[in-house]
């Protein structure tokens, strides 16, 4: 039994049943599959991360994204700036106790590169309702090609507690023609 | 010769029982039964606010709860039921006695208190910071001291299981090697010494820093969080090893099933000693600054070899049970032997369903969300709560509550009171955990985030609203909660009643018990024996499930915005 010593001592030269030889080499395969699929998918797929990353300060990320803010800013709303940057365009995005800041107005089917940097604590950017999740850290400019490729308004949802008022850390995102 | 005094034997299985182990034992999981109960209490409280329509907690006390829940059950009870596991796995089943239990007690007490602390730091209301305390938001310096001296605590716990191993085996109270049940908990007590060398590693500066004495000023977030999880992930990995020798003892006590193959068995444990430290990566998926290379090998524990193991033990666990019962006379057709497995019996019924909830819903959605790829649409989304409380509750928590069943008689030497109750305990509480964890994941699958008091958004400057279906699975997982915590309950009040109430059984005559039915089962390794088409079709079965999930998440991941 499981519960007392092996009867054979020498339970290492015991034969293998063959229904675990079979399973062991079907499971063995199926992790090699799973391993090739995340390398496959840097290769052909659409959805990788860039791994594309900055050491930064709050001071030097903030000051970068009020420059594209006032460079670009459309109208306003709710008191959040919206921003419409040219397609190809860096663009910032604030990450703060509790807002994403600003609102940016992106054109569907263009490429932006987007920098994404927290002000103090770690957030989660979490578009909805696409449901594209990132981690974000202070001190860390994590730098992704975004492509929007349905119009819409989206909505940026905090998904890393940050306090009190993590649910009310709620941003927008615009994509229009 | 005093050495007598310490020992009886065990009148239904002929154990040689070492009673300062014994005493051990009853301590740790008393204690653990009673975090279990307060931890799962703020569970139940949590899961009742995000449900919409009842709400019932306010912001802060949500935080609170969520933190303490966190730390309760997947900590405290779980390392405290761990302790109980590596002391029955060592001195009973090694017939051995237990090396220094003076340490033992040390341990168990710095646990204790080490628990106490971290639960009044939270209570007290400044250190809701979540399980994982990601700096730079702080907790008071008693959270990380009161966390670093349950871990010391349970150090010493596992080095004293070290100890006895050395005992037994110079003192010769077993022949040749240790049961499959003790390889298992050895393998947990391994991953547990390099788990809590990377908690020290990372909480004692992370202890300073929270001083603000100047000793240490700053700690990197993500360095933070790359050595936090291997504590935390691999801590889930003792779980793992723990709970898979659980399955083992409760088919080896209560049909008297043997391992299929030694050997298979044991290297699959090996592989989780050899690849599971590696999951740190699995919450790192989607971090700035760390290469896909580094992703990609990690997060797969080289190739999926641990994974492997997990699917070499879902194999063999049901296997050595058909075999077992098909040796017993269970060989009509293709499923009797599961037909007529002890259903009523909630040692096997809870080990079972911990068996099947943990493959299907925990080990696959885990794998799922650890790829690469995959885990940009459910990171930190309702989904990982609903993944864990696949692995953690329904597996592994339901397994301990299974072998509690055993260890009342064994141990405690009483009856179970409330039979009835006990028999329905284990049905009802993986009911309401298999529910919890689809109806989470569900969510989680409609982008609702972890750890959100309020996901109506209603106190926040701009709002996004979720859809309907998604309310409809968080009033869901309140239900789910609900039922959950009923079987909590019901495990309490049977497993505490049966120790302070039950019949003892000292006073009975000893009933033909697990060593007659054990012999029963033949030489493992014959033909005669492995003929397990039931299995055969339980793993296709699981196979499928996997492969055909696995691949429409990449589907669901190729719609989502190109990035690059």
């Amino acid at each position: 039994m499981a519960i007392s010593p092996p009867s054979e001592r020498l339970w290492w030269n015991e034969p293998i049943a063959k229904i675990e030889l079979v399973w062991i080499v079907v499971a063995f395969l199926w992790g090699v599959v799973m391993f090739g699929m995340m390398i496959y998918w840097h290769a052909e797929g659409e959805q990788n991360l860039s791994n594309e990353a900055y050491r930064t300060t709050p001071e030097v990320f903030a000051e970068k994204a009020n420059a594209m803010v006032e460079k670009y800013t459309v109208r306003e709303e709710a008191g959040y700036p919206v921003v419409h940057p040219p397609p190809g365009s860096e663009v910032y995005l604030i990450a703060r106790l509790w807002q994403w800041w600003p609102i940016l107005e992106l054109e569907k089917d263009q490429s932006y590169r987007l920098h994404i940097s927290s002000m103090d604590w770690q957030h989660g950017f979490s578009l909805q309702p696409v449901n594209i999740n990132l981690q974000i850290h202070p001190g860390y400019e994590m730098v992704l090609t975004a492509t929007p490729d349905k119009l819409g308004e989206y909505g940026i949802v905090c998904n890393e507690f940050c306090g009190i008022g993590h649910h009310t850390m709620i941003g927008r995102l615009y994509v229009v023609e | 010769m005093a050495i007598n005094e310490v020992f009886r034997i065990c009148p239904s299985t002929g154990l040689k029982i070492h009673k300062p182990a014994e005493n051990l034992i009853k301590a740790n999981a008393v204690a653990a039964v009673v975090f279990l109960a307060i931890g799962g209490l703020f569970g139940l409280m949590v899961a009742l606010t995000r449900w919409p329509a009842v709400h019932l907690l306010p912001a802060d006390w949500f935080y609170l709860a969520l933190t303490a829940h966190g730390l309760d059950v997947l900590l405290v009870w779980i390392i405290f039921f761990e302790m109980a596991v590596l002391y029955f796995a060592s001195a009973i089943l090694l017939n051995s006695r237990l090396a220094t239990p003076r340490w033992a007690w040390a341990g168990f007490w710095m646990m204790l208190v080490g628990a106490l602390i971290v639960n009044a730091a939270v209570l007290a209301g400044n250190s809701s910071v979540m399980f994982t305390s990601y700096v730079p938001m702080q907790a008071s310096p008693w959270f990380y001291l009161g966390f670093l001296l349950f871990a010391v605590g349970a150090l010493i716990g596992t080095f004293v299981f070290f100890g006895t191993l050395v005992v037994a085996k110079d003192e010769k109270t077993y022949e040749g090697s240790v049961p499959l049940v003790t390889f298992g908990a050895l393998t947990a007590a391994i991953i547990a010494v390099f788990t809590i060398a990377s908690g020290a590693i990372i909480l004692i500066p992370t202890f300073l820093w929270s001083l603000d004495m100047g000793i240490v000023n700053y700690i990197d977030p993500l360095m933070y969080k790359t050595v936090w999880w291997a504590m935390g992930h691999s801590s889930q990995q003792i779980n793992v090893s723990a709970h898979v020798a659980v399955w083992y003892a409760i088919a080896a006590i209560v049909l008297g099933a043997k391992p299929l193959s030694e050997k298979v068995s044991r290297t699959a444990f090996l592989l989780y000693i050899l690849f599971l430290q590696l999951a740190s990566a699995h919450h790192l998926l989607v971090e700035p600054g760390i290469s896909s290379t580094w992703k990609i090998f990690n997060t797969s524990y080289a190739i999926y070899l641990a994974v492997l193991g997990s699917m070499i033990h879902g194999m063999t666990v049901p296997g050595s049970i058909e075999a077992a019962q098909r040796a017993r006379g269970l060989t009509n057709g293709v499923f009797e032997w599961l037909r007529k497995a002890p259903w009523g019996n909630p040692a096997f019924s809870g080990m079972f369903m911990s068996l099947v909830m943990f493959g299907f819903l925990g080990g696959i959605s885990g794998v799922v969300m650890g790829t690469e790829q995959l885990n940009l649409i459910m990171h930190n989304t309702l989904y990982v709560p609903g993944h864990f409380h696949a692995t953690v509750v329904a597996g592994t928590t339901l397994a301990f509550m299974a072998i509690t069943y055993l260890l009342i008689p064994l141990i405690f030497q009483r009856e179970l009171i409330l039979k009835g109750w006990a028999k329905l305990q284990p049905y009802v509480f993986a009911i309401g955990v298999g529910g919890i964890s689809l109806f989470m994941m569900g969510a989680g699958t409609l982008g609702v985030p972890r750890r959100d008091w309020d996901i109506q958004g209603a106190d926040s400057v701009l709002s996004f609203d979720y859809p309907a279906t998604a309310y409809l699975m968080m009033g869901l997982n309140g239900m789910a909660a609900t039922l959950a915590a009923v079987g909590g309950l019901m495990y309490v009040v049977v497993v505490v009643g049966s120790i302070l109430f039950g019949e003892r059984t000292a006073d009975k005559k000893p009933e033909p018990g697990v060593a007659e039915q054990a012999s029963v089962v033949g030489h493992y390794g014959s033909a005669g024996t492995l003929k397990l088409p039931g299995t055969a079709i339980l793993v296709t079965l699981f196979f499928t499930a996997f492969v055909l999930y696995y691949f429409v998440n990449w589907k669901y991941l190729s719609e989502v915005w190109p990035l690059r």
